[in-house]
């Protein structure tokens, strides 16, 4: 027994196994989780031409500022706004606690009225710039308007000709509120006063602010999973992949012996490496993803089964322990490069045409088999190395293989 | 040795008799395509005391959508309430799903919401386009890739070998009616996967063994050769696979596949 190489060896081991040990909980616990695992709302709003505005970029890029106003008043941690085309925006809110409201409030179809007495609209959102909530000099809460050119002068001819009067701002037809005109006001900027407290006021000026959203938006998707259902996957999924790997791990070492115990701790390593990978990558982990690294573990293991089933034959061909493994590695390593190549060009095209969860499951799967590919060809052929140059023992059916027959057979 | 070459007509029998009774249930009774593809609702509630499905239905059919496919959380036939309640509806506007599942709180009490998910009409036929596209791409660079690492022949062989796999899973979702939704799109694509990761080892295999192939043996036999050099690698891969796909069927939940 050469025991610096068995040291060596044994070193790894321990440090695999160690690690895998202490990081696994919280690797796993602290890479990103999709909606579907932590429960939450994935919402697509697809904006519709409006009489008065048509689906633009710019109408669009402003119903996405808006959309964060209202979703940030959620205080919601990572909410996702984003575009998608021309015309859709994606909305997710992770753990939202009343995903109903949020839908409600994300879909609303914001048509701000300024309407006379005689219920004639005047103005519409889109003469509104914007609203802000501030304190007015009596040191009461007002709402400030700022209108656009053209808004200023129709505002100050609707005030010149309702003074004395109400006049009503409405959204979606509901009356928000129905201020009384003082006084003509031309200089297109107005304030709104009689909010009993600063949240009345901010919350008035929101609403104001969304109804210069000129399309309407529709919700042409909901996905809504609860708490409570993403926990329950959350713990299947832990079930089911960790009955996965003893499978795998069993198997490997039970066919495989020795090679197979090899695999095994390069598996483990495997395991924390994408982890840690995908944390590094900020790549959210959603429940195919899941799935995704199970399918790459199988990947995986079907290098290393390429590897000593290459190494096996080369074993009965009559060649040494040593040069059997080596030969067994570089040649096999054609075949796994050539098959997962195609592998990951499976998972790009998911990527590029998939969506959300789909997206998941194909950066898991591409991710793995990079990074199986990695493992399997560097970190099992320097154990293995080790554990050969330590001459524990130089019998082929330790490391998995029969000893050569007489026959070499053809 | 079992020669799978000289016997291919055998295969190749068994392989079409599999085609032909997969397309002709695809073509008798189609798929069973989910809301992904068809739009549509599907609302997954646990209410806080037992309801039954003529309590929920009593409830849709107020809303027109009394065709509506209402299950509850229990295996158990002779169970006529539960708490859980999974309701799959057509394609739902937002406000009328709001509508019925305010409904569903004041007449039936009140419930956790454990899942909703709703798809418009057009995401479901962009599903589809995106489905079909994602195939063709994935096949396109496969043969483009075989081609350059082997030859335009076995890139077709491949790609012939893709098809039956494919066509195989798709049949067996149209004979037993299993439901089809996005996860099964990514799903077939990891067949795609597979299907040509084996082809490829086994064709690695005959480009090695064609380097040192003597005019005295038959191409045939070393093809033969070549295959069962990989069965041991096919079989241990497949059982090892396997063992992670019985593990999520087992316990991974909704996503199983």
């Amino acid at each position: 027994m050469r025991w610096d190489n068995m040291t060596k060896f044994l070193i790894l081991v321990v440090a695999i196994v160690v690690s895998f040990g202490l990081f696994i909980k919280p690797l796993a616990s602290t890479v990103k989780q999709g909606l579907d695992l932590q429960g939450g709302t994935h919402v697509v709003l697809q904006a519709v031409d409006t009489p008065n505005a048509k689906v633009d970029d710019d109408a669009l890029n402003r119903s996405v500022k808006i959309i964060e106003r209202r979703v940030n008043e959620l205080g919601l941690t990572e909410p996702v706004i984003q575009r998608q085309g021309k015309d859709r925006i994606i909305v997710e809110l992770p753990g939202v606690k009343d995903p109903e409201k949020a839908i409600a409030m994300l879909g609303r179809t914001a048509l701000l009225e300024f309407k006379d007495m005689s219920g004639k609209t005047v103005m519409t959102g889109k003469d509104l710039k914007d609203s802000k909530a501030t304190v007015g000099q009596n040191g009461k809460p007002v709402v400030g308007l700022d209108f656009s050119e053209e808004g200023g002068k129709k505002f100050a001819l609707l005030t010149s000709q309702n003074i004395g009067k109400q006049i009503s701002i409405l959204l979606d037809g509901e009356v928000l509120t129905s201020p009384v005109v003082n006084e003509a006001i031309t200089g297109g900027k107005a304030q709104i006063s009689g909010s009993r407290s600063v949240e009345e006021a901010e919350h008035l000026s929101i609403l104001l602010r969304s109804g210069s959203l000129p399309v309407t938006l529709q919700i042409l998707e909901n996905r809504t999973v609860g708490p409570t259902l993403g926990q329950d996957s959350k713990d299947k999924s832990v079930k089911a992949f960790a009955i996965g790997l003893a499978g795998i791990f069993l198997f490997m070492a039970l066919y495989y012996r020795a090679s197979g115990v090899v695999a095994d701790m390069v598996l483990l390593f495997y395991t924390l490496l994408l982890l840690a990978i995908m944390r590094g990558l900020n790549a959210t982990l959603t429940l195919p993803g899941i799935a995704g690294i199970i399918l790459s573990i199988g990947m995986a293991v079907d290098a290393n089964v390429l590897i000593f089933e290459r190494f096996k034959e080369e074993i009965q061909s009559g060649k040494t322990l040593r040069s059997s493994i080596e030969a067994g590695f570089s040649r096999a390593f054609v075949t796994i490069f050539d098959s997962n190549i195609t592998t990951i060009m499976a998972a790009a095209v998911l990527f590029y045409l998939g969506t959300g969860p789909i997206k998941g499951f194909a950066i898991t799967l591409a991710l793995g088999v990079v990074i199986s590919m990695f493992t399997a060809v560097t970190v099992t052929r320097y154990m293995l190395r080790f554990l050969v140059a330590s001459n524990i023992s130089s019998n082929p059916a330790f490391y998995g293989a029969s000893a050569p027959k007489k026959e070499v057979e053809k | 040795m079992f020669s799978i070459v000289k016997n291919y007509k055998m295969f190749f029998a068994v392989t079409i008799v599999f085609m032909l009774v997969g397309i002709g249930s695809m073509f008798m009774q189609s798929f069973n395509l989910g809301i992904d593809f068809t739009g549509g609702s599907i609302i997954d509630l646990k209410f806080n005391s037992p309801v039954s499905v003529s309590q929920v239905r009593d409830v849709l059919k107020e809303h027109d959508l009394g065709n509506s496919v209402i299950q509850l959380g229990t295996s158990d036939t002779n169970i006529t309430t539960s708490e859980s309640v999974l309701i799959r509806t057509g394609i739902l506007d937002d406000d009328d799903r709001r509508a019925v599942m305010s409904d569903l709180t004041s007449k039936l009490g009140e419930y956790q919401i454990l899942r909703v998910e709703q798809v418009g009409a057009t995401v479901g036929s962009e599903l589809v386009q995106q489905a079909a596209l994602a195939v063709v791409l994935s096949w396109v660079l496969m043969i483009i890739y075989i081609t350059y690492r082997f030859e335009f022949k076995f890139a077709i062989a491949a790609i012939i070998g893709l098809v039956i796999d494919v066509t195989v899973v798709l049949c067996y979702f149209s004979l037993f009616h299993l439901e089809i939704d996005s996860s099964f799109v990514a799903a077939l694509l990891t067949v795609v996967g597979y299907s040509v990761n084996g082809t490829i080892v086994i064709f690695d295999r005959i480009r090695e063994n064609l380097k040192t192939h003597r005019r005295s043996e038959d191409l045939g036999e070393m093809v033969d050769r070549s295959i069962w050099q990989c069965m041991t690698r096919s079989v241990y891969t497949m059982l090892s696979t396997l063992f992670a796909v019985v593990a999520i069927f087992l316990f991974g939940g909704d996503t199983r596949t």
